[in-house]
């Protein structure tokens, strides 16, 4: 659709600001923002205060980057978590994944992306140094690096690894019965929460075959 | 194995064609650009997954159509197999076995091993060190489930190695990330090379005896495996270039540097074999890929000869087919633009055949037994 067939400036800022959106197309765009036009206007206004407000006050925990409304999230600040035991994921949809498994009750830390040289993500962008600071105060004896069994997620493992692998803790990794390729998120509940009960020591897991 | 039924819609130029095939031998006869070598491609990507052009998918539906579909019946192991393969422009593309998608296309791969000799083939000799690459990834990976992951995993490597280096000009450098990468890259390596190695080996005495039975001459060829990694180990490699891949800022060793040398008499055949001499090297380097995959899969795989009897004599074309019809192959699949030479060929041979017309992409049956 070309931009001057709008019959309206204020649209068409709307359609575009909509197909910036992730899978949406300047055409889906355009039938959302007709759709939130005919709604009652205190639903619209419920609609962007929810927005305004996450973008307001949404907090990432201090500890773990996981999102949180308050500075230490509920996982961190839960006593019934296993405090010596760290889960290595790259984004916070994968602690909802692994959350939803019920299998695992120990502590998370977000990467916020996996090493990638050819889109420019290297170490110093990734969560990695606070990583490392929360194994040297000494408190852990576990750590399971849950990445995606891509190649950014096996270079973002040793890699870590390498980092880590002096401090007097056990490194895990997830059981590849997961093909090649697949990310965490696609994977079903049941078949991720037995790679999380069978996960294997990391060094004993280098070899390709 | 053999193709029993194949169905093709909008494939290249093929707008809509069903045919039933012959156990044995199948002709295709016709002008040049009539859609004899389409046809036999769809039965290649039927069994490749892929166009054995360098065609994107997208090109290879027929012009002014948003989709093109194959199926085959297959006979494998006493078994019906139905595949079935559709692209469908902004979709992708969906494989699928007796009804049951397949998850990655790598699986599918070696099932139906196919064998295609072809006039494109002279680029073995002719071209780059990745046409050598490709060939033998090609017939690896007909028989290896997991070497083309392996390939694919180790070519990614390789371009976050070299994007790494390339912006290590520009920023600080992180030998530790270099590590990470390199302990990966060294694994791969390491069975890539072990594999190519195996097949090569076993593929030269096949290959040696094949020569000797298309060609009438006396002279030796063979063939070699040129790797760095035939005198040193990957991750020594890797350690002793890193200043120079550095400067270069891409990879300069590994198995992505592989290549094969074709000799004739102990020199390059590119330079030395006559054009006569090439054809017959390239077809009994072909024959003994045949023979390789079937050796070690159990299975015949189905053999393509597109187009290649213009340049050889035709004793040469009777001994040929002579050797081919013979039990130790399986089925046949022959395009050619002389209907009299096919059809005196034909004539000496004991088993089955179809001899189809083909004419503006149109299949018609004209002889049988
Ligand atoms: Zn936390």
């Amino acid at each position: 659709m070309q931009s001057h067939s709008y019959p309206s400036k204020l649209l068409e800022n709307a359609v575009e600001e909509f197909a910036k959106l992730p899978g949406i197309g300047r055409r889906s765009a355009l039938r959302l923002v007709l759709h939130l036009l005919r709604q009652p206007q205190p639903d619209v206004e419920r609609f962007i205060a929810a927005i305004g407000d996450m973008l307001q006050n949404i907090k990432f925990c201090s500890i773990c980057h996981n999102i949180s409304d308050t500075d230490v999230c509920s996982i961190c600040s839960s006593p019934s978590r296993d405090k010596a035991t760290i889960c290595v994921v790259e984004s916070i949809k994968d602690v909802m994944s692994i959350e939803n498994t019920m299998q695992y009750r120990g502590l998370y830390h977000v990467l916020g992306g996996v090493i990638s040289p050819m889109e420019g993500i290297g170490p110093s962008d990734l969560n990695i140094d606070s990583l490392v600071d929360r194994i040297a105060k000494g408190e852990i004896n576990e750590v399971i690096m849950a990445l995606s069994a891509t190649t950014e997620g096996d270079t973002t493992n040793f890699y870590i690894y390498k980092k880590i692998r002096n401090y007097p803790i056990i490194v895990t990794t997830l059981a590849r019965g997961v093909a090649f390729g697949n990310e965490l998120e696609y994977t079903d509940e049941i078949t991720l929460g037995r790679a999380l009960l069978n996960r294997v020591r990391f060094d004993n897991s280098f070899s390709v075959e | 194995m053999f193709l029993k039924r194949l169905t093709i819609i909008n494939f290249k130029s093929i707008p809509h064609i069903d045919i039933d095939l012959d156990t044995k031998i199948n002709c295709f006869v016709g002008n040049n650009g009539q859609g004899k070598t389409n046809l036999l491609d769809a039965i290649y990507y039927l069994s490749m997954c892929k166009s054995s052009a360098t065609l994107s998918d997208s090109q290879i539906i027929r012009h002014g159509q948003d989709f093109f579909m194959l199926q085959g019946l297959y006979s494998r192991l006493n078994m019906d197999e139905n595949i079935h393969c559709g692209l469908k422009l902004g979709e992708g593309k969906v494989f699928k076995r007796n009804g049951k998608e397949y998850e990655r296309l790598t699986d599918h791969i070696g099932l139906l091993p196919v064998v295609l000799v072809s006039p494109i083939d002279g680029e073995l000799v002719e071209g780059s060190g990745e046409e050598r690459r490709r060939y033998m990834n090609g017939v690896i990976s007909q028989i290896d489930r997991i070497y083309l992951d392996e390939v694919i995993r180790y070519n990614k490597l390789i371009a976050h190695r070299n994007s790494l280096l390339k912006a290590a000009s520009r920023n600080h450098f992180s030998y530790d990330l270099l590590e990470a990468i390199d302990i990966q890259l060294a694994e791969y390596a390491t069975v890539i090379h072990s594999k190519r190695k195996a097949f090569v080996e076993q593929l030269i005495p096949i290959f040696q005896e094949y020569y000797r039975k298309v060609s009438a001459g006396q002279e030796s060829v063979s063939i070699s495996y040129r790797s760095h990694l035939n005198d040193s180990t990957a991750g020594e490699l890797l350690r002793e270039n890193i200043e120079k891949d550095r400067t270069l800022q891409f990879t300069s060793v590994g198995v992505h540097r592989d290549d094969l040398a074709f000799t004739i008499d102990g020199y390059p055949i590119r330079r030395e074999g006559s054009q006569g001499q090439q054809k017959t090297y390239l077809i009994a380097l072909k024959l003994a890929q045949f023979d390789f995959i079937s050796k070690v899969s159990g299975l015949k795989p189905l053999l393509l000869f597109d187009d290649i009897f213009d340049k050889l004599d035709f004793n040469r074309v009777n001994q040929l087919i002579e050797l081919v019809a013979h039990d130790g192959f399986g089925q046949i699949f022959i395009t050619d633009t002389n209907k009299h030479r096919l059809e005196e060929v034909l004539q000496r041979v004991s088993s089955g055949y179809k001899l189809y017309r083909v004419e503006n992409s149109e299949f018609e049956i004209v002889a049988s037994k």
